[in-house]
């Protein structure tokens, strides 16, 4: 009777233990990465020119004032313990103050963030909208001209520098053909008219019914958040292509075409429903990439977003600011890869 | 006659010494790579850069640093000026033939340095196992979930800008994915029954992997050096475009174009045509890299 009970209970537990392992593992690996990153950018931060205490007190200070911010900063403490204390910094969501205009770096992260996140997102839409139909259309049909149009898309964005094609594309389509807005999120007229909400001025000028700002707004975006598309298109419509391939020369497909089943059932019912998880991790690297490729493309059309907030910082000798803006552009990377490792995890059955 | 032979030479299945069969396999691996004509496109293009930065002072019309005022901005095709004048009245095509020395020497260096790191990261890893494996692994896999540009800007800002130490961000931005390939590659070479048999004649690890381990390596190595060259040229060349590559008056790519966005609106070839360039070589590296992936890496035709 007992023996039957433990067997039972085994039974139970045994698929559950696995799993416990598995999130613990993981959730070890998170931590371990992400301290990896903050050791990386505190070794930055030491190795760095600039002396900080120089920075705060400035060159005709005396020795005394010098020593008392020295010690202020923690610097005559031994470098594990400085270490530890910047990451009890970064947990509490302190990144020091900007060198440039004195105040929190990390008020001014959450001030420049929205604008990255509506660019990257916008980016994504299109990157998803357009790829995914034409990876699946260029597997299906390999080796015609559509597939050759893919193959082509894909080679040039792997291949284009991203910040020429962001002046190329403000040349033609906005100094020839005066189709979209030029630099910047407004134009000035259409400046701090919606009370800032989420940050995100289309989402804002909804939210306050402002269509007009929205309008504005839009023709603004479109050409940055299209150019950032088109190098995640690339991306999405490779993968997706590769992922079908191998999909479509299945077993079970050949059966689904056997019973007679038309090709659009086979295409999106079978084939297509089977790559569902990968392309979702696809789309999430694809994002994160686009948080980190917007760098460039905000410099060109002065989108005022972290990437331009890092680079003005770097161009000043601003580290605080450069150090903490690397750190969430790390943190949010990091954890978009876990997300996708994650989903992975979950829903295919043959990563268990 | 003598070509003949030497065809039959390299042809044959039954190879008479290691050099042998050696060259064999380099010609057959060749005569898949001429059959892509893409590839050989690509080739071309980077031999024809090779010659254009070996030969930069006999083919520029112009020194690339020499300012001259009256003729600044000049449009393309104006007399003695092909691709025209940019705001300091410097040849532009001369700029760009002296630009290709700079992005040679970048790729070079980082496709020196990162591979050669992560292949030791990688081997040292995979034939050692144990702790030793967990402990490199972890790290490269930090590095691998860092955002690289990102990463590379800081780097760059800690160590100052110029054109080595772009060079070492980008190559310590660069580097894991060569040691996750060289750890794949030795975890299955480690087990192969001919390992056992030269650690049995006596062999040592350092033997073992710079001998029989690294050399089955490699291929996989310059498959991805070739394919990841595109993306080291666009990073180089973002890193110019913030001023912190390559320092001005230099012809650096990237730095040209920065220059050229000023004029962009009225004088669009200043900043055009340093692009063009980028996007040139690194499609020909795409180009190559994909040709070379199918002849040394056949498995994953699907790509």
């Amino acid at each position: 009777m007992t023996a039957t009970d433990t067997t039972k209970e085994r039974r139970r537990r045994a698929p559950l233990a696995p799993w416990i392992r598995g999130t613990v593992l993981t959730l070890g690996s998170i931590a371990v990465t992400m301290l990896g990153l903050l050791f990386v950018t505190f070794i930055i931060g030491r190795v760095m020119p600039i002396d900080p205490v120089l920075a705060i007190v400035g060159e005709r200070a005396s020795q005394s004032t010098y020593d008392a911010v020295y010690e202020q900063l923690g610097l005559d403490q031994p470098l594990i313990v400085q270490f530890l204390y910047y990451i009890g910094d970064v947990l509490r969501g302190d990144f020091g103050t900007s060198l440039l205009n004195a105040r929190p770096v990390s008020e001014d992260i959450a001030r420049v963030f929205p604008a990255t996140l509506e660019l990257a997102t916008l980016g994504v839409i299109f990157g998803v909208v357009l790829g995914v139909p034409l990876g699946v259309i260029a597997a299906v049909r390999r080796g015609s001209w559509i597939d050759q149009v893919a193959r082509v898309v894909a080679l040039v964005g792997y291949s284009m520098p991203i910040f020429w094609l962001g002046l190329m594309g403000l040349l033609v389509f906005y100094g020839i053909l005066g189709w979209v807005g030029g630099p910047g999120r407004l134009d000035i007229f259409f400046q701090d008219i919606v009370p800032t909400r989420t940050g995100m001025i289309l989402v804002d000028s909804a939210i306050a019914g402002e269509w007009a700002v929205f309008r504005n707004a839009f023709s603004h975006i479109v050409l940055p958040a299209s150019l950032l598309g088109y190098f995640s298109l690339a991306y999405i419509s490779r993968m997706t292509r590769s992922f079908m391939l191998e999909q479509l020369s299945a077993e079970y497909i050949t059966t689904a075409r056997v019973k007679g089943m038309s090709e659009r059932q086979v295409i999106w019912g079978h084939a297509f429903k089977n790559i569902r998880v990968q392309l979702i991790t696809v789309i999430a690297l694809s994002y994160a990439n686009l948080l980190e490729g917007s760098v460039l493309t905000e410099i060109i059309f002065s989108w005022p977003g972290i990437g331009s907030y890092i680079t003005t910082a770097l161009l000043a000798a601003d580290m605080n600011a450069v150090l903490g803006g690397t750190v969430v552009v790390g943190l949010i990377f990091i954890c978009l890869n876990i997300f996708s490792d994650l989903l992975y995890r979950v829903f295919d059955p043959r990563s268990k | 006659m003598s070509e003949l032979t030497l065809r039959q030479w390299l042809l044959t299945d039954a190879p008479t010494s290691r050099r042998h069969a050696r060259l064999a396999s380099l010609y057959q691996g060749w005569l898949t790579l001429r059959g892509n004509t893409m590839a050989m496109f690509g080739l071309g293009i980077l031999i024809a850069l090779v010659l254009m930065a070996l030969m930069a002072p006999l083919l520029a019309p112009y020194d690339p640093f020499v300012q001259d005022l009256s003729n600044r901005l000049q449009p393309l095709g104006t007399e003695g000026h092909l691709l025209g004048t940019d705001s300091l009245g410097r040849d532009i095509l001369s700029r760009l033939i002296y630009g290709s020395r700079i992005t040679l020497y970048i790729v070079a260096l980082v496709a020196l340095i990162a591979p050669v790191a992560g292949l030791l990261v990688g081997t040292v890893a995979g034939y050692a196992g144990g702790w030793v494996d967990v402990v490199l692994m972890r790290i490269t896999d930090i590095f691998l979930a860092f955002p690289r540009l990102v990463l590379a800007l800081a780097f760059v800002a800690a160590l100052g800008a110029g054109i080595e130490n772009a060079v070492l961000a980008i190559s310590l931005t660069a580097w894991p994915p060569y040691a996750r390939i060289a750890r794949a590659e030795t975890l299955t070479i480690r087990s192969s029954d001919y390992i056992s048999a030269i650690r049995l004649q006596g062999a040592g690890p350092l033997r073992i992997i710079t001998k029989h381990i690294w050399p089955l390596c490699i291929s996989s190595l310059i498959v991805r050096v070739t394919l990841d060259m595109a993306g080291i040229i666009l990073a180089a060349a973002g890193l110019g475009f913030l001023g912190l590559g390559a320092q001005p008056p230099s012809p650096e790519w990237g730095a040209m174009i920065s220059e050229g966005r000023r004029f962009i609106l009225d004088h669009w070839w200043v900043a055009t045509m340093p692009g063009l360039a980028i996007f040139t070589v690194s499609l020909a590296f795409n180009l190559l890299g994909d040709g070379l992936r199918d002849v040394l890496d056949p498995k994953d035709d699907n790509r």
